[in-house]
C-alpha cells in the first residue's frame, strides 16, 4: 500500500511541471528532487501511517461501542468508571510511539540545518511583489516577477481563462538558475515585509524578513524546472509572486552564468539593487516609510 | 462527581415564587443593566450567534472567490481583509463569547451558587464586546480598508494598514479587557462559591475545564495587549521593537504573539473538552471513565500550552536547539490529548448509548477533532512542517479542531442545555437534520483542503494555479452547504424559545445526567441557588 | 440598589446587586475614549475632543461605580463570602497586570539575548551582519545598526533611579505600618502613614518626570532611540502610569480613612490598594535591576 501511494505520488510529481491544463485530484505531497525532500516525504508518510494506525484502533473502538452498546437494543450499562492500569498503559504507549517518530525527525532536522560547504550562494531578497536574486560571488543579479500572461489573466474580471495560460501564476519573467548536484545556499532577506521562499520539490521553505538574513540549502539531483510560491502573507499581491527555479547541468549553468556576466545582468535595475543590498539602513526605511 | 440532595433546588424554587421582586426587570433595563448570570449568558450566546453569521458571511465570500481560478468577485486586498476579519470575528466574537456565555449560564448552576461572584463586572465584560466589534467592523468602511494582514497582525505588513490600524488595535484591547474580567469572574465564582461539600475533585468537568481556561486567559490576554501596544507605538510613536535598524526584530512580535496565541488555541478547546465530558456519560448511561485522569490531562495540556508557542513559526529561522525543543514539547501534547480521547471511548464502552442531538454532535466532535489532532501531530514534525507550513494543510488542520472541534462542542452544549434554559424541548427532527447537514458539509468543506495543502497551495491567496481547481470547487460547495445548514440551528433555537413540550427538571430521561443543574426547575429560578445545596 | 435583602439580615446571604447602570456607562466611556484616540491618531480634528470626553466619562464611571460599592460596603451588604470574592478578584487582576509587564520584559530580554547579538553577527545569523549590517557590533545599550534616533546617553542606575528605589521601598514600609495601625485601631497613625505613602508615591512620579526631561533635553534618550529607548520608555512609562494610578487609589483610601471608613476587621479596599502598591513596588525592582542597572 505504502509503495503504491509512493508510486502514485511520484507519478503526480512527474506530471507537475507539465502544468496548466492538467486537472488534478491530487491527494498527497509530491516527492521532491533533493535527498532531503525525499527524506521529508518519507517522514510525512511515516507519521501519516502511524496516525492511520492509531485512527483505526481508536475509531474502531468508538464505532464498536456505538454499534454494540445501544440503548435501543436494550444494552445494560456497566458500572466501572476508572482503572489506573489502563490510564498508565495509554499514557506510556503513545510516549513510546512519539519517541519513535521524534528520532528520525530529529535526524533529518539536523541534516537540514547543516549549512556547511556550499558550492554556490544566492542572496534572495523579497520585495512587494517580486523576488530579487543576487549571485553574490559572481556579480550577477536580477529581479524575477510573475510572467506577463499570468499577470494579465489574474486581473479582476480579466476575461482571460486561467486554464488557457500555461503554468498560471507559476511562471516568472526570469528564473533562478542553479547547477544540478551542487549544494546551493540561499541567503534570504526582505526589503519590506515578511515573505517566504518555497519550492515544494526542494522540501524547503523559509521566511525572508527585513533586516535579517536566513539560510536554507538544497541540492537538486535532477535538472528541470521547479515551481513554488511566496508562502507568507505579504500584502495585496501575495498570491502573485511565484518562485521558479531552473536546475541545469553544470556545463549549461556555467554557460548561462557567463552569458549573464557578459551583458544581460545589468539590464535588471542594478542601481536599485546595489543601494538596497549595500546600504542596510535603507532596507528598513522602506518598511517604515510605508 | 456529585450526588445531590435534591430538596435544595425546589426550596430555592418556592423561595423564588415568594419574592416576586427578585425577578427580572422589565424592558431594556433587564438587558442593559443586567447583573443576572442567566441574562448575561443569554446575551453572550446571542452575540456569539450573530458574530458566527457575520464571520460566516465573510467565509462565504472567501469560498466564493476561491470557487474557481482567476479573480471574479473581489480584489486581492478585500480578500485579505476577509480572511483577516473572518478569523478575528470567529475567534474573538463567536467562539470565545459562546464559551463565556455557557460559563455564565452553567457554572453557577453547576457549583450551586446564586449567581456569578462579581455580577456588575460580569455585565461590563459582556457589554464591552458589542462596542469592541463595532470598532472592528467599522474598519470595513474606513480609508485604506479593513485590516488585511492576517489575524496574527505580523509586522511589518500590519504597519501598512490604513486608518483601520488604531481601530483594530483598540478593538483588540477592549476584547482583552472583556476576556480578563470574564475570566476573573469565572475563577472567583468557582473558587469561592461552590456549594458546601463540593470539593474541587467533585466539580463537573465543564466547570473544571473552564477554571483552567480562565487561568490561561488571565495569563495570556495581557500579553496580547502588550504585543499590540508595541505595534501601535512602532507605527506612530517611533519605537523600534520590531525593526532591525533599531535593534529590534519582526520575529520578536511573533514570539510574543504566539506566547498568547498558543494558549489561546486551548482557550478555545478546553471548554469543549469539558462539554463533551458532560454529554458522553449522560447518553452512555455510564459514569465518565477516569474522572481524575481527565482533570489532570486538562491541566497538563494547559501547562504544555505555554511552552510550545514557536511551533507556529518553525520557518522563521530559529536556532536548531529551539526547533528541537519546540518540536518535542509539541509532540508531548499528544499524550494528554490522547488520554482524553481514550477515556471518552472507554466511557462509551459497555455503556448504553442513545443518540440525541447533543450526543450526535459530541460523537462527531470525537471523530473529527481526532482528525485535527492527527494533522496537528504531523505539523509538529519540524522537517515535515517546512512543507506544510502556511499551506492549506494548516488551514484544514485548525479548521478541523475549531469547527467540528470547538464549534460542534458549542452546538452540542446548546442542544444539551437548551431545554434547561428555555423550559421547552426542541424539535428533535430539525436538530438531527442540522447535525447531519453540518457533519457532512463540514467534511466536504475542510477535508479536501488537506489535499490542496499537500499538493502545494499556499494559504491566504485569492487565486491559484489550475491544478488546485477541482478540490477548491469541492471545498467551496461544502462551505455553501455548511453555511446554509446553520440556518437550521437558528430555527431550532427560535422554536424552543417560543414554546414546545415542557422540559422536566432532568430534561434527559437517561437517568444519568448528574450535577446540580438538573436539580433545579427548567427553566431555573431567577436567582439560581438562593440556598446553597449540599453535596455529598 | 436597596431591595428586600438589605432590611433583614443582609449579611447571611451572598449579595447579588440588581441592575446597575455603571457597567454600561463604563463600556460607552471606554468606547468613546478609544474611538477618540483612534480618530486622533488618524488626524481627525474630532479625535482629541472625543478622547477627552471619553476620559471624563471613565472618571465619572469609576467615581459612580466605586461610590456605589463603598456605600454598600459601609452599609454592611457584604458578608465574608463577598469579601473573599473581592480579594480573589483583586489578586487575579494584579496577576494579569504582571503578565502585561511580562510582555515588555520579554521584549527587553529578547532584544538583549537574541536580536541585538544576531544583528552583530553572533549565533545562527552570521550573514545578517555580513550582508546587511557590516559595521555593527553588538553592545548594550544600543539604538541598533541604523543608529535610530542618533547618539544618546543612558541614565545611570545609581543616581536618581536609586533614590526612586529608596522612595518606593520606603512607601512599602509606610503602608505596612498604616495597615498595622488600622488593625490596631490607631486611626491617627493610620492617617499619617497613609498620607506619607501617597506623598512618597507622587514624589516618585515627580522625580520620574524630572528624569524623563533630563533624558529628552540633555541625553538625547527618547522613545525613538532604537530598541533601548523603546524598552526603556515603555517599561518605565507603563510603570510610572501604574504608580500614578496607585497613588490616586491611595489618596481615595486616605480620604475614606479620614471619613472614618474601615474597621480593624473589615477593610478589603485598603488591603486591595496595598497589594497593588506592593505590586508596583516589585515591578520597579525588576526595572531597576534589568533596565537601569544591568
Amino acid at each position: 500500500m505504502l509503495k503504491i501511494l509512493k508510486c502514485a505520488a511520484a507519478a503526480i510529481a512527474a506530471c507537475l511541471p507539465a502544468g496548466a491544463a492538467f486537472a488534478a485530484w491530487e491527494l498527497n505531497m509530491p516527492v521532491g528532487v533533493t535527498e532531503l525532500s525525499r527524506e521529508i516525504h518519507g517522514l510525512h508518510m511515516l507519521i501519516f501511517w502511524v496516525c492511520v494506525l492509531i485512527a483505526v484502533v481508536v475509531f474502531g473502538a468508538m464505532i464498536y461501542s456505538i454499534v454494540k452498546f445501544r440503548h435501543s437494543k436494550g444494552a445494560i450499562p456497566a458500572t466501572f468508571d476508572h482503572s489506573t492500569k489502563v490510564e498508565v498503559v495509554w499514557t506510556v504507549i503513545p510516549i513510546a510511539i512519539l519517541v519513535g517518530m521524534a528520532i528520525p525527525a530529529a535526524e533529518t532536522l539536523i541534516k537540514i540545518e547543516d549549512m556547511r560547504g556550499s558550492d554556490l550562494s544566492v542572496k534572495v531578497t523579497g520585495y512587494q511583489w517580486q523576488w530579487h536574486y543576487d549571485y553574490i560571488d559572481h556579480n550577477v543579479n536580477f529581479f524575477s516577477r510573475i510572467s506577463r500572461d499570468s499577470d494579465a489573466a489574474r486581473q479582476l474580471n480579466s476575461g482571460i481563462d486561467p486554464t488557457s495560460v500555461e503554468n498560471y501564476l507559476l511562471e516568472v519573467d526570469k528564473r533562478l538558475v542553479v547547477p544540478v548536484d551542487s549544494k546551493i545556499r540561499i541567503l534570504l532577506t526582505s526589503s519590506d515585509v515578511i515573505h517566504a521562499w518555497w519550492v515544494p520539490a526542494f522540501g524547503m521553505k523559509k521566511d525572508a524578513y527585513p533586516g535579517f538574513v536566513n539560510e536554507l540549502w538544497f541540492r537538486a539531483t535532477e535538472p528541470g524546472i521547479y515551481r513554488g510560491q511566496c508562502a507568507e502573507l505579504c500584502g495585496y499581491d501575495h498570491a502573485f509572486m511565484p518562485v521558479v527555479v531552473e536546475v541545469k547541468s553544470k556545463q549549461d549553468f556555467d554557460a548561462w552564468l557567463q552569458a549573464q556576466q557578459a551583458g544581460d545582468a545589468p539590464a535588471a535595475q542594478p542601481a536599485a539593487i546595489d543601494s538596497q543590498s549595500d546600504n542596510a539602513s535603507a532596507t528598513t526605511t522602506v518598511a517604515r516609510a510605508e | 462527581m456529585s450526588t445531590v440532595h435534591t430538596h435544595a433546588g425546589h426550596q430555592a424554587d418556592t423561595h423564588h415564587d415568594a419574592h416576586d421582586h427578585h425577578g427580572p426587570e422589565k424592558g431594556w433595563r433587564r438587558w442593559v443593566f443586567a447583573t443576572n448570570h442567566k441574562d448575561i449568558g443569554t446575551m453572550y450566546l446571542l452575540f456569539s450567534l450573530t458574530m458566527f453569521f457575520v464571520g460566516g458571511t465573510m467565509a462565504m465570500i472567501i469560498r466564493a472567490e476561491l470557487f474557481q481560478p482567476g479573480l471574479q468577485l473581489v480584489n486581492p486586498m478585500f480578500f485579505n481583509s476577509m480572511t483577516t476579519m473572518h478569523a478575528l470575528v470567529m475567534i474573538f466574537g463567536a467562539v470565545m463569547p459562546a464559551f463565556v456565555g455557557l460559563a455564565n449560564w452553567m457554572i453557577p448552576l453547576q457549583v450551586g451558587a446564586p449567581d456569578m461572584a462579581l455580577p456588575r463586572m460580569n455585565n461590563f465584560s459582556f457589554w464591552i464586546l458589542p462596542f469592541a466589534f463595532t470598532l472592528l467592523l467599522s474598519t470595513l468602511f474606513v480609508e485604506g480598508g479593513a485590516p488585511a494582514s492576517g489575524w496574527t497582525m505580523y509586522p511589518p505588513l500590519v504597519l501598512q494598514t490604513g486608518d483601520a490600524f488604531p481601530l483594530m488595535i483598540f478593538a483588540v484591547h477592549l476584547m482583552g479587557a472583556s476576556s480578563i474580567m470574564g475570566a476573573i469572574n469565572v475563577i472567583v465564582t468557582i473558587m469561592n462559591m461552590r456549594a458546601p461539600g463540593m470539593s474541587l475533585l467533585k466539580m463537573p468537568l465543564f466547570t473544571w475545564s473552564w477554571l483552567i481556561t480562565a487561568y490561561l486567559l488571565i495569563a495570556v490576554m495581557p500579553v496580547l495587549a502588550g504585543a499590540v501596544t508595541m505595534l501601535l507605538t512602532d507605527h506612530y510613536f517611533g519605537t523600534t521593537f520590531f525593526e532591525a535598524a533599531g535593534g529590534g526584530d519582526p520575529v520578536m512580535y511573533q514570539h510574543i504573539f504566539w506566547f498568547f496565541g498558543h494558549p489561546e488555541v486551548y482557550i478555545m478547546i478546553l471548554p469543549a473538552f469539558g462539554i463533551v465530558s458532560e454529554i458522553i456519560p449522560t447518553f452512555s448511561r455510564k459514569r465518565l471513565f477516569g474522572y481524575d485522569a481527565m482533570v489532570y490531562a486538562i491541566a497538563s495540556i494547559a501547562f504544555l500550552s505555554f511552552i510550545v508557542w514557536a511551533h507556529h513559526m518553525f520557518t522563521v529561522g530559529m536556532p536548531l536547539a529551539g526547533q528541537m525543543f519546540f518540536m518535542l514539547a509539541t509532540m508531548l501534547i499528544a499524550v494528554p490529548t490522547g488520554v482524553k480521547v481514550f477515556n471518552w471511548t472507554a466511557t462509551m464502552y459497555k455503556g448504553s448509548l442513545s443518540f440525541e442531538p447533543p450526543m450526535l454532535f459530541a460523537l462527531s466532535f470525537l471523530f473529527l477533532f481526532s482528525i485535527g489532532g492527527f494533522s496537528g501531530l504531523m505539523l509538529a514534525i519540524v522537517p515535515a512542517d517546512f512543507q506544510y507550513h502556511d499551506t492549506y494543510f494548516v488551514v484544514a488542520h485548525f479548521h478541523y479542531v475549531l469547527v467540528p472541534g470547538a464549534v460542534f462542542a458549542i452546538m452540542a452544549a446548546v442542544y444539551y442545555w437548551l431545554p434547561k434554559w428555555t423550559g421547552h424541548m426542541y424539535n428533535n427532527a430539525l436538530a438531527k437534520a442540522h447535525f447531519w447537514a453540518s457533519t457532512i458539509f463540514v467534511n466536504v468543506l475542510f477535508f479536501p483542503q488537506h489535499f490542496l495543502g499537500l499538493a502545494g497551495m499556499p494559504r491566504r491567496i485569492p487565486d491559484y494555479n489550475t491544478q488546485f481547481a477541482d478540490w477548491n470547487m469541492v471545498s467551496s460547495i461544502g462551505a455553501f452547504g455548511f453555511g446554509l445548514s446553520q440556518l437550521l440551528l437558528v430555527a431550532v433555537i427560535w422554536q424552543s424559545v417560543r414554546g414546545g413540550v415542557k422540559a422536566t427538571d432532568k430534561v434527559w430521561d437517561s437517568g444519568m445526567p448528574h450535577g446540580l443543574e438538573w436539580t433545579l426547575s427548567s427553566p431555573p429560578p431567577y436567582h439560581s441557588f438562593e440556598v446553597a445545596p449540599e453535596v455529598k | 440598589m436597596a431591595h428586600a435583602h438589605t432590611t433583614h439580615a443582609p449579611a447571611d446571604k451572598y449579595y447579588v446587586p440588581h441592575g446597575s447602570p455603571w457597567p454600561i456607562i463604563g463600556s460607552v466611556s471606554l468606547f468613546t475614549t478609544v474611538l477618540g484616540a483612534a480618530l486622533w491618531i488618524n488626524e481627525s480634528s474630532s479625535g482629541p475632543v472625543l478622547f477627552s470626553v471619553g476620559l471624563l466619562l471613565v472618571a465619572f464611571m469609576f467615581a459612580g461605580w466605586f461610590g456605589t460599592v463603598i456605600k454598600e460596603s459601609e452599609n454592611r451588604f457584604y458578608n465574608e463570602a463577598v469579601d473573599r470574592s473581592f480579594r480573589m478578584g483583586m489578586m487575579w487582576f494584579i496577576f494579569s497586570e504582571v503578565m502585561f509587564f511580562a510582555a515588555f520584559f520579554g521584549a527587553l530580554w529578547y532584544a538583549r539575548q537574541y536580536s541585538v547579538p544576531w544583528l552583530g553577527g553572533e549565533g545562527v545569523k552570521v550573514f545578517t551582519n555580513y550582508l546587511l549590517w557590516d559595521n555593527f557590533e553588538a553592545a548594550w545599550p544600543t539604538n541598533g545598526p541604523g543608529d535610530v534616533g542618533g547618539d544618546f546617553e543612558t541614565i545611570p542606575a545609581f543616581g536618581l533611579p536609586a533614590i526612586n528605589t529608596a522612595i518606593l521601598l520606603t512607601s512599602g514600609v509606610t503602608i505596612t505600618i498604616a495597615h498595622h495601625a488600622l488593625k490596631a485601631g490607631k486611626r491617627g497613625m493610620l492617617n499619617v502613614f497613609l498620607a506619607l505613602t501617597f506623598l512618597l508615591g507622587f514624589t516618585f512620579v515627580f522625580l520620574q518626570a524630572e528624569e524623563y526631561m533630563e533624558a529628552y533635553q540633555h541625553l538625547n534618550l527618547t522613545l525613538g532611540s532604537g530598541i533601548y529607548g523603546s524598552t526603556f520608555f515603555m517599561l518605565t512609562g507603563f510603570h510610572g502610569f501604574h504608580v500614578t494610578v496607585g497613588a490616586i487609589m491611595l489618596t481615595v483610601i486616605w480620604i475614606r480613612c479620614l471619613r472614618g471608613h474601615f474597621t480593624p476587621t473589615h477593610h478589603f479596599a485598603f488591603e486591595g490598594v496595598a497589594w497593588y502598591w506592593h505590586f508596583v513596588d516589585v515591578v520597579w525592582l525588576g526595572l531597576f535591576i534589568f533596565v537601569y542597572w544591568l
